[in-house]
């Protein structure tokens, strides 16, 4: 749409005014010459004008209050939320029994025998080895709580995504409808949603998977509806021709043309829903993430990192062996019914075998306790890198710099300006980068912060993730540009990256307090780390793909490497850099949250502190402002049109 | 038309299916991984601190050795445990710090909930400074004299005042307000977690720096950093039931157990044991400082303390 107005309006006005970008700053101009005034005579003052709130925390205090009172009579709860929390248990419950009858030994074999079907010999290894080593580390049973919870919660997620997903596919004005739903589902900290669905549900397994779902279904139905959409018209219009109904088209041929993408929303779905099974340990969900969460409060990085490899452990196998699912090997023989049969026979067979020899309970002895060695080589980072480092400085000398120097002035700056020239601000480059749509969100969301009267810790959190995605972006631009130009450190990064990325947030946060101490500073670090990998992998993919053909022009030309990167392989890379911008911003404010439990402050500690004290109307509107805060940056660092999605 | 009465159908019978089963008990929501594989299971919430966890522990391991139950632990924060607590998720809270609006909702009005007793400890929260620091400057243990000390608590955290180092949003505090109503030149910082407020003061510990932090007796970490508590003016009856209006130390609190009705009622032994579980702040301490500081699996920590007392637990059992 902007394309064809621009070139509508080159005819007409002279010079400088023709590009778009100096046209909308006029119009935002002039439109703020008009409302700026007014507003300031209206309500001045730098912060929020308090005559623009309002207070939500009484009707919201009454809600809460009227939940818990009506929960146990009421019938909205007697037959509709307590059947469904049934549902969710027995289902759960079912698995894990199930999970627990065929034994360690059985769920060992019949995971790699799947593995083996639908990848290969090397990931069947890999996937044994990887169940082997949950038992080793003594975390047999919370491993498979997680997985039973995870089985339901991802069939739960993958159902209600598909539902969604082709309803946006085969009706426009669903798509209309669900797009903005799910952009809010994504952007969306899992953190700020916990407290509601912990008010009807209560704490435990059921709120745990609601959540989930409402947290790894978008993936699922928007790459459901983007396959559907995007099959082939010649294939289907052949389909057409033969005079088949609309289902059946659907059916044999949408449908199965989808398949990579249905696949590869399932894999995404898989991701989501482990990420959130920790954060859902908050909230009494149990397994890992609740050992996890336990280590963590006896400040023990050891017990912690031994509850969070098997969760890395099963991140990695299930990424991988989806992956390969979602590869085309129709061509390729074994894969036919039969062979499945006898490899479930097989697992069958071990799983029957390990039952009879008594192999069903991980057996004590076969354990490796890597606490202790963990621990001391933290106790020795934080004695010797802490303070007093000679020239450099130690880790607490460098934290409070960054507060005072960076995080400080960026606060104080971002609550001195007028509230009115923030709201500018936003729409300027929100304008500048998207549509006057976007620009409007942005806005709007932004407004909405003030609203709700959150205003100024809504700055402060903006402040956190300012400095932190400033620090991801530079770290992770040039570890992206050099993982791009080295094969060799791309496949030493690789595997430091899946680690980063699948490690649950809460293991690292007793590392960065004992480096950083408490504050805003560890919480920013906590960020960066989790941030880092999504950036590097954008950008170093970006580079790569940039047209050989214009990189060998350039070298042609006599143009050194420095020069080719930054006249070249940067400009061409430069939507891919943009996505790494928005990446980098979604992921930070995912992790501000959590930087409430270091000292982080501002919204975070609010949520943190709704959750901890029951209390809705405080952690209800803080997560509000959350989701308009990720509304807002988003809106803003998103290029027009985006191509991957949070996680990919 | 086929595809209509199908429809028709599958509601229905959905919808039978749904009221069949009549209303769900809300109060009666077990957690998916209790009495897996027959076994009687216990579920306890454990709460963050070490404490919890030192309780939790030993009495894991009685109803786990002596008793023949199987135990699931789940760590919730104070208040999501006590509602946890009326559902039935978790059957009993061994160490509570005091919350008058969940007693009486809870236990007073809807009787979902009942008091399981004393722990024997009595618990105690206040404001304390290390004591090297106290020893170098005696007058710093009153609260008059702390906006003198402002200087030299202050990090880079507080801006230009002393810092107060306040623990995880979950606690009961009224810091904000004391510094407010006690005229005092502090920020109160918010350390998040506990873990990273003792990661914290074990750091300034081993600089020798001085700090000022909320912190609570029984704890295990003043066998590590002792402290010294700082005197706030004292506490008399409803000092604090204004909490805007708060000017007065912190009460002193006997701790309590509270089990589920229900479990409380039909609970066997189980439940028994854990009316009579009792034992005193040095007891505690003991556990908690083998989880906490020497790093032993909490299993371990109450092996160690059971097999060494036998006196006190044969009492719970009989």
């Amino acid at each position: 749409m902007a394309t064809i107005t621009a070139q509508a309006q080159r005819a007409a006005p002279p010079g400088f005014l023709t590009h778009p970008a100096v046209r909308k700053l006029l119009t935002l101009a002039v439109l703020a010459a008009i409302l700026v005034p007014l507003a300031v005579t209206q309500w001045g003052g730098a912060t929020w004008p308090s005559a623009l709130t309002v207070d939500v925390s009484e009707p919201l205090g009454k809600a809460s209050d009227w939940i818990i009172d009506n929960r146990d009579s009421h019938p909205l709860f007697l037959y509709f939320f307590g059947h469904v929390s049934n549902v969710v248990v027995l289902a759960v419950r079912a698995v894990y029994l199930a999970l627990l009858a065929v034994g360690w030994a059985g769920v060992t074999a019949i995971g790699a025998l799947v593995a083996w079907r639908v990848a290969g010999v090397k990931l069947a290894l890999g996937t044994a080895a990887a169940f082997l080593a949950c038992g080793l580390l003594g975390m047999w049973v919370p491993t498979m709580q997680t997985l039973a919870l995870m089985v339901v919660a991802v069939l739960a997620s993958v159902v209600v995504g598909a539902l969604l997903g082709l309803a946006a596919g085969l009706s426009d004005r669903m798509d209309r409808v669900l797009r903005p739903v799910l952009d809010t589902m994504q952007v969306l900290p899992a953190f700020a949603y916990l407290l509601p669905v912990v008010l009807v549900f209560g704490i435990g397994v059921p709120a745990a998977v609601l959540a989930t779902v409402v947290y790894a279904a978008p993936p699922m139905a928007r790459l459901t509806s983007l396959g559907l959409r995007g099959a082939d018209r010649e294939v289907l219009e052949a389909v057409e021709s033969l005079g088949t109904t609309a289902r059946q088209r659907l059916l044999t041929a949408r449908v199965p043309l989808a398949r990579k993408e249905l696949l590869l929303g399932v894999n995404q779905t898989i991701m989501m829903a482990l990420s959130m099974a920790v954060i859902a340990s908050v909230i009494g969900a149990g397994g890992l993430g609740d050992r996890v969460y336990q280590a963590l409060a006896s400040v023990d990085v050891g017990a912690a990192l031994a509850a969070g490899i098997p969760i890395v452990l099963l991140a990695v196998v299930l990424d991988r062996v989806t992956c390969a699912a979602g590869e085309e090997r129709l061509g390729e023989p074994g894969r036919s019914p039969l062979t499945w049969l006898y490899a479930l026979a097989v697992a069958a067979a071990v799983a029957i075998a390990g039952r009879v020899a008594g192999f069903l309970e991980w057996p004590d002895g076969w354990e490796v306790n890597i606490a202790e060695p963990v621990n001391r080589a933290v106790d020795w980072m934080t004695a010797h890198l802490y303070s007093g480092v000679p020239v450099v400085g130690g880790t607490a000398d460098w934290a409070a710099h960054f507060t005072s120097w960076v995080l400080n002035p960026v606060r104080d700056g971002l609550q001195w300006l007028p509230w009115w020239s923030v709201l500018l601000v936003v729409a300027a480059l929100a304008w500048l980068i998207g549509t006057w749509r976007t620009a409007l969100t942005a806005v709007l969301a932004m407004a909405a912060i003030g609203v709700l009267g959150v205003w100024n810790p809504s700055l402060d959190t903006l402040s956190q993730v300012l400095a932190a995605v400033a620090v991801t972006l530079v770290l992770g631009f040039a570890t992206g540009i050099a993982a791009a130009r080295s094969e060799r450190f791309e496949r030493l990064l690789r595997p430091v990256l899946d680690v980063f990325q699948t490690m649950p947030q809460f293991v690292y946060l007793i590392p960065v307090v004992a480096l950083f101490g408490v504050g805003r500073a560890p919480a920013v670090a906590a960020a960066v780390v989790y941030a880092l990998p999504a950036v590097v992998r954008i950008t170093a993919q970006g580079l790569r793909q940039v047209d050989p053909a214009a990189l060998e022009a350039a070298r042609s030309l006599g143009a050194t490497s420095g020069q080719q990167l930054r006249q070249v392989q940067l400009p061409l890379a430069r939507r891919s850099l943009l996505l790494a911008v928005n990446q980098g911003v979604v992921l930070v404010l995912a992790v501000v949250i959590i930087g409430g439990l270091v000292g982080g402050g501002a919204l975070g500690y609010q949520v943190v502190f709704g959750l901890a004290q029951g209390d809705l109307a405080s952690g209800l509107v803080a997560g509000a402002a959350i989701v308009c805060l990720g509304l807002m940056l988003d809106r803003v660092t998103q290029p027009t049109e985006r191509r991957a999605r949070k996680g990919a | 038309m086929r595809v209509r009465t199908t429809a028709a159908v599958a509601s229905a019978a959905a919808l039978t299916l749904l009221t069949g089963c009549g209303a769900a008990d809300m109060t009666k929501q077990a957690s998916p991984f209790a009495n897996a594989q027959g076994a009687k299971t216990v579920t306890l919430s454990v709460q963050s601190w070490v404490g919890a966890q030192a309780n939790v522990a030993v009495a894991q391991y009685l109803l786990e050795h002596e008793l023949g139950y199987r135990v699931d632990t789940v760590q919730v924060d104070e208040v999501p445990a006590w509602d946890a607590l009326s559902q039935g998720r978790v059957d009993a809270i061994l160490e509570d710090w005091g919350h008058p609006e969940q007693e009486q909702r809870y236990v007073k009005d809807k009787k979902t909930i009942a008091p399981g007793g004393d722990l024997g400890v009595t618990g105690h929260i206040g404001w304390f400074v290390p004591t090297y620091f106290a020893k170098k400057h005696p007058d710093v243990t009153n609260w008059k004299n702390l906006n003198k000390y402002a200087d030299l608590l202050r990090t880079a955290e507080s801006g230009g005042k002393g810092q107060l180092m306040d623990g995880s949003p979950s606690y009961v505090t009224n810091d904000k307000a004391l510094v407010k109503n006690l005229d005092l030149d502090y920020e109160v910082v918010f350390a998040g977690s506990e873990a990273a407020q003792i990661t914290q003061i074990k750091q300034f510990a081993k600089e020798k720096k001085p700090f000022l932090s909320y912190w609570y007796t029984p704890q295990w970490l003043f066998e590590k950093v002792p402290m010294t508590e700082v005197k706030l003016p004292p506490y008399k009856e409803g000092c604090d039931a204004d909490p805007e209006k708060v000017d007065c130390a912190y009460p002193v609190t006997p701790l309590q157990k509270y089990l589920n009705a229900d479990f409380a009622k039909k609970g066997g032994k189980a439940a028994d044991l854990l009316k009579r579980f009792k034992w005193t702040t040095e007891d505690q301490n003991q556990v908690s400082l083998m989880i906490a500081e020497q790093k032993m699996r909490p299993e371990e920590a109450a092996k160690k303390w059971v097999d060494g007392h036998e006196s006190v637990w044969k009492e719970w059992l009989s």
